[in-house]
């Protein structure tokens, strides 16, 4: 059974529709990519997941529960973690505070996160604001891990961070998926992003186009979806 | 530690010495100076709670310190005269009153928020000014300070160790709550409320249950003040004490531990300097206020300590 199903969504902000048929299914313990050019709705997808947007249709089941009727919070509570574009820790919060105001009870205690982010523990009473860029994408990422998800998000993690950086947050993903976890990914750079994809789905202009294994991802299909 | 550590410990040192100091020179008024200040603070230190942490800017919190002021007068009229039992209840009828009014108001935001907040304030002013059990327009007083265990309430000094005792006790309560995972979340939820949801925290209960805790100590303060004057006044509901609240915290410092203190310190010295000079004294303060806002927003304390770690 799938863990993450999406079933003909289309959302809205405000009167303009963003979304207009989008499918997905993301299995227990499998890393999904979420693709597509700027601009056809992965952001606003796993927006929409979460309750985010404004007005949504279609079908949406997380752990065979609709969250149609939900709210973000309690869609969250769900098991749902956010790693959100931008970064967007909390600015005037320490590190310590930003990921124990996230916590919940489960496997990912504080000093499981700092020992995946030994810079996180060294940087525990400074705040968020005082951090790095690559830092503070850590803290994102640790802050999501708090909240124990079933299901981590990540939206263009590895956006505007160095070669170096974007290496350290790869290498975390891989060992999140050696470990288990479920994850739906949002990235640009391929070549860093389908080694640990398990599978694929492809976004244009609001709806699924494609989906399928990362494997059948021919050079064909990608210049025809994401090529510039 | 931190330089602003040593400015809040000087701060509460000077605060505890003026009233010897006065004494010492035989100037018992400067000791009732001193518990004015020590009073405003600690309504303040309730108002820093919401406005300082959570960013919610209540224009009603008069509204709390009246009704702890109206506990005291009426309860010591029915001959209950401990002040510790007053306090308890006018913190539990101001607690509800904030339960009731900030789940109205809190569903509304930022100028929305102001003015319903400022509406019920109101309400509860008109109210009480025209019902005669609660003295109208003409206030009660009250014969004598109410009873403190093992001190005598009516020496000065006394009464300022009470006032500054518990004012201590809710800057403690202010630094716990802030360094607690609520604190973190009512500090979230001023920067971007949706994240916070995301993280699968419902925002609206962090923000009452704060509204609620900065009524009750609010109206400790105001029970407080009753005692000091031996008189509880309309005025103390009127939405001119809700802006001088917010002064208070504006001008020590929005969201600092001691922003409160020092808020409270600079208003009560202006108030007693300028208000010999002149009645138009507010003039000045509302000169030095701008000052504050224009070129030390942080406020005073931002001024002598630096930039606020939480802010």
């Amino acid at each position: 059974m799938s863990l993450l199903s999406l079933s003909g969504v289309k959302a809205f902000y405000g009167p303009s529709q963003v979304l207009f048929g989008v499918d997905l299914d993301a299995g227990e313990g499998q890393v999904v990519a979420l693709l597509g050019r700027n601009g056809m709705g992965k952001t606003t997808t796993i927006r929409a997941i979460l309750g985010l947007t404004g007005r949504r249709d279609g079908e949406i089941s997380f752990a065979g529960m609709p969250l149609r009727k939900l709210k973000s919070y309690q869609i969250a509570r769900l098991g749902l973690g956010l790693v959100p574009e931008g970064r967007r820790c909390f600015a005037t919060l320490t590190v310590a505070e930003n990921l124990t105001v996230a916590a919940r009870p489960g496997a990912w205690a504080l000093p499981r996160i700092y020992e995946l982010f030994p810079r996180l523990a060294e940087r525990k009473g400074q705040p968020a604001r005082t951090l790095s860029g690559g830092e503070q994408q850590m803290l994102a990422i640790g802050r999501a891990l708090a909240t124990n998800p079933k299901l981590l998000m990540l939206d263009e993690a590895t956006e505007g961070l160095a070669p170096v950086l974007r290496q350290e947050i790869w290498a975390v993903i891989t060992r999140l998926k050696r470990e288990g976890q479920s994850i739906l990914i949002v990235d640009k750079i391929l070549a860093e992003l389908l080694p640990v994809t398990d599978s694929c789905v492809i976004l244009e202009r609001g709806r699924t186009v494609w989906a399928g294994e990362a494997g059948a991802l021919t050079s064909e299909l990608q210049e025809r979806y994401l090529g510039v | 530690m931190t330089r602003e550590f040593w400015i809040n410990g000087v701060l509460a040192l000077l605060l505890l010495a003026a009233p010897f100091i006065a004494l010492a020179f035989g100037e018992s008024f400067y000791v009732t100076l001193a518990t004015r200040v020590a009073i405003l603070a600690l309504a303040a230190v309730g108002l820093n709670l919401a406005l300082g942490l959570g960013g919610l800017v209540s224009f009603g919190h008069a509204a709390f310190f009246g009704i702890g002021g109206y506990a005291a007068g009426l309860l010591a009229a029915e001959g209950f005269t401990s002040m510790p039992v007053i306090w308890l209840i006018g913190a539990v009828v101001a607690g509800l009153v904030a339960l009731a009014t900030g789940a109205v108001s809190l569903r509304t935001s930022g100028v929305y928020f102001i003015m319903i907040t400022l509406a019920f304030a109101q309400m509860i002013y008109y109210f009480v000014i025209s019902w005669p059990t609660l003295g109208g327009e003409d206030g009660l007083s009250l014969a004598l300070r109410n009873e403190f265990p093992f001190v005598n309430t009516l020496k000065p000094l006394d009464f300022f160790l009470i006032a500054y005792g518990l004012l201590l006790l809710a800057l403690f309560i202010f630094a716990r709550l802030r360094a607690a995972r609520f604190g973190a979340a009512l500090e979230g939820a001023r920067q971007n409320e949706t994240r916070l949801a995301s993280l699968g925290i419902e925002v609206f209960p962090v923000r009452l249950w704060a509204f609620v805790l900065s009524a009750m100590i609010t109206s400790v303060a105001g029970a407080l003040y009753a005692d000091l004057n031996r008189f509880v006044s309309p005025s103390m509901l009127s939405w001119h004490m809700s802006g001088e609240l917010i002064v208070i915290v504006l001008l020590g410092g929005v969201g600092r531990l001691f922003g409160p203190v020092a808020g409270a310190a600079v208003f009560v010295l202006l108030e007693f300097a300028l208000g010999g000079l002149t009645e138009h004294w507010q003039f000045f303060l509302g000169l030095i206020l701008l000052g504050t806002v224009l070129f030390a927003r942080g406020g005073l304390l931002a001024l002598f300590a630096g930039k606020a770690h939480h802010g």
